[in-house]
Order: C-alpha cells, then sequence, then structure tokens
C-alpha cells in the first residue's frame, strides 16, 4: 500500500490552486471538471512529479467549517510538507505576504514553522536535520 | 466590610496562583511563554514534547493553561482565526507584596 493521495479541504479552489502554485511553488497534475463549479484539482512537488499528490478538495460540506474552524483556533495544521531549510522558506515566503501562526522554532533535530494557506488550512514545514 | 472583602478575595488569588505554580508542567509552560510570548495551543505543545519530551494530550495541555489562566498567569487573546496565549507575570506581585524581598547587603548576595 502506499499513500498515492492526500488532500485538504479548499475555500475556493481557483484560490487555492493560485496560492498552492504560485505561492508554494507546487505543479498542477490533475484539474478535471466535476458537476458544475467543482473541479479534481492535485498539485504535487516540483521535486517529485510523480509523488504523492494532495487534492485540493472544495469545502462545501457543512462539516468542514466547525473542525477546521476549531483546529485553525489552536494552530493546528492540516497538513505538513517538508522543506531544506525552514528558516529560509519563512523568509520567502513571508516575503510574498504569508501570514505564520508560528514562526520557525528548532526543537533539536526538527526545526517547524506553520503558516495560513489563505484558503481555510494551517499548514506546517518542517526540516529534519539528520 | 470592604477590608474584609478584600482579603477573602486575595486569599482566593493566592489559592489559584500557588496552585498554578505548584505543577512542574505548568512552570514549563511559563518558561516557553517567557522565552516567546503569543504562542498557539499547537505550539504550547510541539514544545512541550520535543524540547521537553513531555508526553502529554492536547486535553492536558487545555487543562494547565486553564488553570494557568484561572490564576491571571496567562492570557489569551483572540487574533481573527486564531487564538494565542500570552505570559501574564503580574499576580506574581501578590507573593512579593506578601514576602517582601529585602536587600541583604553582604557577601551572599546574589550577582545575576
Amino acid at each position: 500500500m502506499k499513500i498515492h493521495l492526500t488532500s485538504v479541504f479548499v475555500d475556493d479552489q481557483a484560490k487555492a490552486e493560485r496560492f498552492y502554485t504560485e505561492i508554494l511553488g507546487f505543479v498542477k497534475k490533475h484539474d478535471v471538471p466535476l458537476g458544475e463549479t467543482d473541479r479534481w484539482l492535485t498539485v504535487v512537488s516540483r521535486e517529485e512529479p510523480g509523488g504523492t499528490e494532495l487534492l485540493l478538495e472544495p469545502s462545501g460540506h457543512p462539516a468542514v467549517k466547525p473542525y477546521r474552524d476549531a483546529l485553525v483556533q489552536d494552530g493546528i495544521p492540516l497538513a505538513q510538507f517538508a522543506v531544506d531549510d525552514v528558516r529560509a522558506e519563512y523568509d520567502r515566503l513571508r516575503g510574498l505576504g504569508v501570514h505564520f501562526t508560528q514562526e520557525p522554532l528548532e526543537m533539536g533535530p526538527v526545526t517547524t514553522a506553520v503558516f495560513d494557506d489563505t484558503c481555510g488550512n494551517l499548514i506546517q514545514i518542517a526540516t529534519i536535520s539528520e | 466590610m470592604i477590608g474584609k472583602w478584600r482579603v477573602a478575595y486575595s486569599g482566593v488569588v493566592a489559592d489559584d496562583l500557588f496552585k498554578a505554580l505548584a505543577d512542574p508542567t505548568r512552570r514549563t509552560i511559563l518558561d516557553e511563554l517567557a522565552e516567546k510570548s503569543g504562542q498557539t495551543l499547537f505550539e504550547i505543545c510541539s514544545r512541550l514534547s520535543m524540547k521537553h519530551q513531555l508526553s502529554i494530550s492536547r486535553q492536558g495541555v487545555s487543562q494547565h493553561l486553564a488553570a494557568l489562566e484561572a490564576a491571571g498567569l496567562v492570557e489569551t487573546r483572540r487574533e481573527g482565526r486564531y487564538k494565542f496565549h500570552d505570559l501574564n507575570t503580574a499576580p506574581l506581585r501578590h507573593i512579593a507584596e506578601r514576602w517582601p524581598v529585602r536587600d541583604t547587603p553582604g557577601p551572599e548576595k546574589s550577582t545575576s
């Protein structure tokens, strides 16, 4: 078994596509219309085009808002991405106007930071030094 | 009457304060908030588990934060969709006022 696809709920798929590709630097993998307004929209890492896809899923279901609001209030990220250098990525994203709820925090071998993806989620970036 | 009320009130404050400070995990939370104010519950949990190797659930941390908040040592503020925790050391004045620290000149005086 492999982890082929994982997902985050996004408030607005067009906005999410821009944020995840133009700001975060992922590349679009699939974009298939579903129904009248929704799309099957996935992105992958530029470094791993054949790797795990991230589905940017519409957040229309009524359970999504209370679930996400409660997690966001407590600062809990809904996805985690690996980066080479959290501090450098923090500076780069801050320069692009991204808002962080947790600045880079070094905890032994792990450094993490948490930002708002502007589509309703908090995302953690992490660097693990061997 | 007012004097009596004040004594009773400060007794309640002191009880919450001393109970809050009696727990080592809660003192660690205060240390971390002293290092950096404005932390989410998630960040506090990360610091406790990764920096201090404390295995404690988020619910447990929430309860510790509630005890610290009741004692006035932690304040929370909403900022948009997020909730941040700040350290407030003002209640510690109750301790210094009750048992004033006097300067003791001499060789034992701390230099730090």
